[in-house]
């Protein structure tokens, strides 16, 4: 696979989904398991992806500059920081634990 | 505002429902808007180039899902592909809800209910479902829909041309920003105390995972956590069902 398959069958299938969304019959949205496991799943994947990219590496996993940046991220968005400023920060926390290290 | 797209109102007065749809709209529309430049920078910085990142946000249109699958592909490469794909589809079913209750609000028509569909998001449909008539839902959904689609890709594309003259990611700081943006999408969900468990839960599988599977799979396999909570219902009650329905756009946070 290439990188512009991956982009577009990843893409038409999120499209799909969607559109599914106006076919399928509404009572469905009425069902609580449906509901309560589209929310947990999401939950669950934004949870492993934020583990994956804070330690990910090589080498499988490895604590560095990443951990104090995600853990200030965290400080700011309980502060109801607005989110690109959040990432702003996260980043300059990496890149100056970087630069002096 | 006034003109402009004509899903919005009349051509006379607008109701005051609308007119606060509208300004809901903005106040969302624009603060979403704003961090496309993050997701155009990172999907540089994860080996795509301008065009690639820029198909993502025309076609997709999801913010988590677009940055899953960016995430992925910068730890695995296209050997993840796969996995890749599988993480944005999951993190992209939530849409298909939000689509069974904004389409009563669209009504029929194949163009109007496929542009709909396209443009439902976490953002549109909060902003819809908040407003008291139907009139001013549609306002809602569609100004909130066009303004996030505009900026959205106008900014993926600034961001990705930034990240394209930066070189060395790491430097920067990009792979934290993007654990932060992760954060930044998962924060607002976390009200309850079964999301919480299953957040903890799906983060001590991936990471004691991680340094056993190949890239991408261990976020896949913290889905189970989800799975496994949502069937049984462990820590849930009828009123988090309904609770955690609610989409929580961050811009309204």
């Amino acid at each position: 696979m290439t990188v512009w398959h991956i982009i577009l069958i990843a893409s038409i299938a999120v499209l799909a989904l969607k559109l599914a969304g106006f076919m399928i019959p509404a009572a469905w949205a009425e069902k609580p398991t449906v509901a309560r496991l589209a929310n947990l799943l999401t939950v669950s994947l934004l949870a492993a992806l934020i583990v994956v990219q804070t330690f990910g590496s090589a080498r499988g996993f490895e604590v560095d500059a990443r951990l104090p940046a995600v853990a200030v991220a965290a400080v700011l968005f309980a502060l109801r920081v607005p989110f690109i400023v959040v990432i702003i920060a996260a980043a300059l926390v990496a890149a100056g634990i970087r630069a002096l290290t | 505002m006034t003109g402009g797209i004509t899903h919005g109102a009349g051509r006379v007065a607008r109701s005051p429902e609308v007119s606060a749809a509208i300004r809901s709209s903005f106040a969302v529309g624009l603060a979403v808007a704003a961090y496309g430049i993050s997701f155009g920078a990172l999907a540089v910085a994860a080996g795509l180039d301008v065009w690639q990142a820029c198909v993502l946000s025309l076609l997709m249109f999801s913010g988590g899902s677009q940055f899953a699958l960016v995430g992925v592909l910068a730890t695995g490469g296209t050997a993840a592909g796969g996995a890749a794909i599988a993480s944005a589809v999951l993190l992209g079913a939530r849409n298909s809800l939000y689509a069974l209750r904004v389409a009563p609000m669209i009504g029929p028509g194949v163009a109007k209910r496929l542009l709909a569909g396209h443009w439902t998001i976490d953002e549109s449909t909060a902003v819809s479902t908040a407003q008291p008539t139907l009139v001013s839902q549609r306002a809602g959904f569609w100004w909130t829909g066009a303004i996030i689609y505009v900026g959205w890709n106008l900014t993926t594309l600034i961001g990705a041309l930034i990240g394209d003259q930066l070189g060395d990611v790491s430097q920067y700081g990009l792979d934290a920003a993007a654990a932060a943006a992760f954060l930044g999408l998962l924060w607002p969900r976390l009200k309850q105390l079964q999301p919480v468990v299953v957040a903890v839960g799906a983060a001590i599988v991936a990471a004691v995972l991680m340094p056993v599977l190949p890239a991408g799979l261990p976020v896949l396999a913290a889905a189970l956590v989800a799975v496994a909570v949502g069937l049984t219902n462990w820590l849930g009650t009828r009123e988090s069902d309904l609770a955690e329905a609610e989409p929580d756009p961050m811009g309204e946070r």
